[in-house]
């Protein structure tokens, strides 16, 4: 079976993360509880011509898919993997909202087209005249890690040498007041809204586009080596060490062979007792991070948390602005990740430095 | 007629986010579509939608679209003639 290496990464996010190493200059916004996109230059990316008509999520995966093929060196992929939870929700906003407003007539294309959750895959194959496996997973916040494991497969089985994989996710304007009345964000005049030892509910919302060129050959420009990817659908929090104890058995691995662990600590003190569970017992010995400080909440967060990851293995630093706690090894080279949201849609990714 | 060239320049620039184009920009007899603004076949049916929506004018045949969509001039000379609000 061919192993899978990430060797090309681009992410567009709350923080500067182009134009940088890793993670030098953030800024942590702890009164907001939607972190805004720090957008790059998109037309040194896109013709002005198709930018247009682009849907947010579209341009920010146009550019991070092209930041990660530029470090690759590839031109042609032999395939594309996108996950995202909720697709280009703005426009798909602004299209429904057009049929109540218009009473079901006067129906515009455009904002149809940018509605779709495939039309971020179908226009970064557009851009590089792909007609390769090109696949959407549309899984809750599984659905980077969806993306992942199909990716993984279809190295080792020598479907694909070089694949492109990303999660990307919007914010949107009535979604976001529809989750803020859910409860699922935080309220507005309650900060500081410190995602680390939260007392409130709900999460510090945010959006963004992260890629990743995954190859079947270790090459200079390596960051890590994906080993495996497991999702779980529902857990409780008593189960989830047992469950990480035996992924790791199955990758003949225990908790003291862990380098670090990335927790996707978001804030919302109804669920982040499964991270905190984790980090207060099994992991206590073992230099934790976090990132949805960073990132915010969204359902491809994890994408960013893979960023971090590899970032940590190819720099051999964790930066204090993510570290949980004290904890520091001389040698950062196997990492695994943790993520959940609400309870649901755990997911175990563990890379390790090749 | 001269304030309805301003208005459907203000609308073709909001309604096809044509960005860093000014209302100064689009003269009345540039073409609209090929060498003009460069406007595509997503834009006519935006543009199709924009009449019937806006002036109440149903394009029934596409093919007319052809002449009444070559520039500003012409929009406003047809949606004048056509107009039902």
């Amino acid at each position: 079976m061919k192993k899978t290496y990430i060797n090309g990464l681009g992410c567009i996010s709350a923080q500067k993360t182009f134009d940088t190493v890793f993670l030098e200059e953030v800024e942590v916004l702890e009164n907001s509880i939607l972190l805004p996109l720090k957008t790059p230059v998109y037309k040194d990316f896109i013709s002005p011509v198709a930018i247009r008509r682009m849907a947010k999520g579209v341009k920010n995966s146009i550019v991070a898919s092209t930041l990660a093929l530029k470090e690759a060196q590839l031109d042609t992929i032999d395939a594309i993997i996108t996950g995202t939870g909720m697709g280009c929700i703005e426009d798909s906003e602004k299209f429904l909202k057009a049929i109540l407003d218009n009473n079901e007539e006067f129906l515009t294309p455009t904002s149809f087209i940018q509605s779709t959750h495939n039309t971020v895959g179908g226009q970064i194959a557009l851009g590089l005249q792909c007609k390769a496996y090109n696949v959407t997973f549309v899984n809750g916040s599984v659905s980077f890690e969806s993306a992942l494991l199909d990716a993984k497969m279809k190295i080792e089985e020598e479907e694909a040498t070089s694949i492109l994989i990303g999660g990307v996710d919007e914010i949107s304007d009535y979604t976001t007041s529809l989750f803020k009345l859910a409860g699922y964000i935080k309220q507005e005049l309650e900060g500081p809204y410190p995602v680390l030892n939260s007392t409130t509910k709900g999460v510090v919302y945010g959006e963004g586009a992260t890629f990743f060129v995954l190859e079947d050959k270790k090459r200079e420009q390596t960051y890590a080596e994906v080993l495996d990817v497991e999702i779980l659908n529902q857990l409780d929090v008593e189960e989830v060490e047992d469950k990480i104890i035996a992924f790791l058995k199955s990758n003949t691995l225990q908790i003291s062979d862990i380098d670090a662990v990335i927790l996707g600590y978001n804030g919302d003190v109804e669920f982040d007792g499964f991270y905190k569970n984790i980090s207060e017992k099994s992991f206590v010995k073992i230099p934790q991070v976090y990132y949805k400080h960073l990132s915010g909440e969204y359902n491809t967060a994890s994408a960013f948390g893979l960023f971090v990851g590899a970032n940590i293995i190819k720099t051999q630093n964790i930066p204090d602005v993510i570290k949980i706690n004290a904890v520091e090894k001389s040698d950062y080279k196997t990492i695994l990740l943790y993520n959940q949201y609400r309870g649901i849609d755990h997911s175990f990714t563990l890379i390790s430095r090749c | 007629m001269e304030a309805l060239k301003q208005e459907l320049k203000s609308k073709i620039i909001e309604v096809l986010n044509l960005e860093d184009i000014n209302i100064e920009d689009v003269n009345d007899d540039d073409p609209l579509f090929g060498d003009g603004l460069g406007l595509d076949s997503i834009d006519a049916l935006e543009l199709i939608v924009m009449l019937d929506k806006d002036y109440g004018i149903k394009l029934v045949d596409p093919k007319e679209g052809k002449d009444i969509f070559q520039s500003i001039e012409t929009m406003g000379a047809y949606i004048t003639a056509n107009r039902t609000k």
